[in-house]
């Protein structure tokens, strides 16, 4: 894991030394709120519908057992006793007062942790494939590139007053697990005779035109990524629409250029400012890496975990659907589900975040990964440990068997808490997850991702749902709308909207008729929904969706 | 023709503590929806959202917002109104929290 260096720790404590004082200018009346918002903003500080709103980066989604604990103090001293994990591997808080936030920061720069650059038009937190650096399938960690891209991107001064925001995702394997097309910039490590590179993608992104992703360079020098990302973000910065909020970002700048265009630009940009780096980013790249060596793995006897996998049928199905391969023999990938059947979906008490650092440091060589499907993982597990992991995630109501089923929801927060929102999203979750709970059904039904927004803006990442419901007022009334075939891997895919909307009370009733269209539909219990929506297409969703239509059509 | 100018209270956030705040009659500002000041002809409505936007020190974001009159006091229109005088739905948090402790 990175480990700040001096000038980190100054850079972060000076930038923490500014904001406080900014809190107190606006506190004396100095600062009206137009002068003091863009500040808190690029602090990670929202006023939300109740309250204000810290959000924390957890850089890549990468935490070690000190800082998770840390998380925990925020949310007890100066929260109501937790956090809310969110889709862009950030921690929120709902509910700090303005006065305490400066101390939260503080507290959050003992361990190497800000909220720098969780809001306004900057660049945002880099995500990253929460198996990093464990996955089987991975060609290299990607997480060194990515603090590279944190350190590279926090105050540049040429990319603090862009058009809008910008994201950036980053994986090192195939299998994408990142949603790497639904970014404004989405890297892949590719390998090209023997040579590591990156496939670029640009323009991707979902909110209210969503756009996958198109590859403006297939294969990036390892060494040119820099000088190419910031080529790119400079050939936005200047042409991106800043007459039109909607229309700000690189997404639709690259459908309004094409991307032909943009590359030409972008090519252009990239001459112009190569040779300016000289090698220094290559270097730090290299420092970093040493950063992210991997653990030492221990060799150990399995036999308890086989005692225990053919003993007890709920172990079994914890680690059937939970744990993931690892790159190494006897070693797995263990994710912890934020999804209890009826909880909010990405919330964590404190006492739950503790439960899982000590699980980190005891058995996990010390680290935490947050998913953007609003999971905590536990990247480097022995497999003897599982069955003891297993029981205590049980005693502290995370041992849930849900990973990548029906009930592991993506939920925003909704009009339960955020100002943008235009219906609420936690309670539908709720209400889907204990309904197919009491029919057990849900490792019947196998794979299947629903994904809830509460807005347009979509961060429940909607569009790429296998099942997508998208809140909205209709008529001072909370309407949802069902999108269907959504897809966030390498085969991305914008949902289809299935046709009108349905009220909180029919929505529920609406999942269930089209879970049974897929279960009398698939070829075999093996077929997962995205794979039997792709076949059969849309009608016989419709038509279980709307029943009364085909009455009077018939 | 202008619309009619439906009942409204003035609403804003407490700068501290972020909480929803409501204008009161008497020039105060109260937590609870109930004691907020209703507002039935527009010019005076508007007169009260200068003198809460005269307050920078004290709050954020004042507008105007619609209300019903009901038996104990003003009562919101809309959903959006009606959890930000309540709270959110999956925790007993803000203000419902606030009242029960009372």
């Amino acid at each position: 894991m990175y480990k700040y260096s001096e000038f980190d720790s100054a850079f972060l404590a000076e930038r923490n030394r500014q904001f406080r004082a900014q809190v107190e200018r606006r506190i004396d009346g100095s600062l009206t709120e137009d002068e003091f918002k863009p500040l808190r903003l690029t602090n990670g500080l929202y006023l939300q519908l109740h309250a204000y709103m810290l959000r924390v980066a957890i850089p890549y989604g990468t935490l070690n057992s000190a800082q998770m604990r840390q998380l925990a103090l925020l949310a007890e001293k100066w929260d109501k006793g937790y956090g809310h994990f969110t889709t862009r591997q950030n921690i929120q808080y709902n509910w700090p007062k303005l006065n305490d936030v400066p101390d939260m920061l503080d507290a959050l720069a003992e361990v190497g942790l800000h909220a720098i650059q969780t809001s306004g038009n900057t660049i945002r937190n880099v995500t990253a494939d929460h198996f990093a650096g464990a996955a089987a399938d991975e060609i290299a960690d990607p997480r060194p590139v990515a603090e590279l891209l944190r350190q590279w991107s926090t105050d540049h001064p040429e990319f603090q007053f862009m058009p809008r925001k910008f994201k950036i995702a980053i994986t090192g394997s195939p299998n994408d697990r990142a949603v790497t097309k639904a970014h404004d910039i989405g890297l892949r490590m590719v390998e090209r005779d023997g040579e590591a590179g990156f496939e670029v993608i640009v323009g991707g992104g979902l909110g209210r035109t969503p756009m996958i992703g198109k590859v403006i360079n297939d294969f990036l020098p390892r060494a040119d990524l820099l000088p190419y990302l910031e080529a790119i973000v400079s050939v936005w910065n200047q042409i991106g629409r800043r007459d039109n909020k909607y229309k700000a970002r690189i997404k639709i700048t690259v459908h309004e250029h094409g991307v032909d265009e943009i590359r030409r630009l972008v090519e252009a940009r990239f001459a112009e400012i190569r040779p300016t780096f000289k090698g220094a980013d290559q270097a730090l790249l290299a420092e970093i890496e040493g950063h992210f060596a991997p653990p030492v793995f221990r060799k150990a006897d399995l036999g308890a975990f086989h005692t225990a996998y053919d003993a007890d049928p709920v172990f079994r199905s914890w680690v059937d659907t939970n744990v993931t391969d690892h790159k190494v023999d006897d070693y797995a990938i263990v994710s912890i589900s934020l999804k209890a059947h009826g909880k909010t979906p990405g919330d964590a008490s404190a006492e739950q975040m503790r439960v899982m650092a000590d699980l980190a440091e005891f058995y996990a060589h010390d680290e935490l990964r947050i998913s953007h499907e609003q999971n905590v993982i536990l990247p480097h597990v022995h497999r003897s440990e599982l069955p003891v992991i297993h029981a205590i995630l049980q005693k502290h109501g995370l041992g849930t068997a849900n990973i990548g089923l029906i009930s592991d929801i993506i939920a925003c927060p909704g009009m339960d808490y955020c100002a943008l929102a235009t219906a609420r999203s936690i309670p539908i979750a709720q209400e889907i997850a204990t309904r197919f709970e009491d029919l057990k059904l849900e490792h019947d039904i196998g794979e299947l991702k629903i994904k809830i927004s509460g807005c347009i803006n979509a961060c429940g990442h909607h569009h790429v749902g296998h099942i997508g419901i998208l809140g909205l007022d209709r008529a001072g009334v909370e309407n949802y709308q069902i999108t269907l075939g959504g897809d966030g891997t390498e085969t991305a895919a914008v949902g289809e909207r299935a046709g009108p909307g349905f009220s909180a009370d029919d929505i529920v009733p609406a999942i269930e008729r089209l879970v049974g269209a897929y279960l009398e539909q698939r070829d075999s219990a093996e077929e997962t929904f995205l794979q039997t929506y792709r076949r059969v297409g849309l009608g016989p969703f419709k038509a279980a969706l709307y029943p009364e239509a085909q009455a009077n059509a018939a | 023709m202008p619309r009619a100018f439906t009942p409204k209270v003035v609403t804003a956030s407490d700068l501290l503590e972020g909480d929803v705040i409501y204008l009161t009659a008497d020039d105060r500002w109260s937590r609870d929806l109930a004691e907020a000041e209703v507002l039935t002809d527009e010019a005076d409505a508007q007169l009260r959202l200068l003198f809460a936007e005269q307050q920078p020190d004290k709050l954020v974001g004042a507008y105007l917002a619609d209300v019903r009159p009901g038996d104990n006091g003003p009562e919101p229109t809309h959903f959006r109104e009606e959890f930000r005088r309540t709270g959110p739905s999956n925790y007993h948090h803000g203000k419902q929290e606030a009242q029960a402790n009372v």
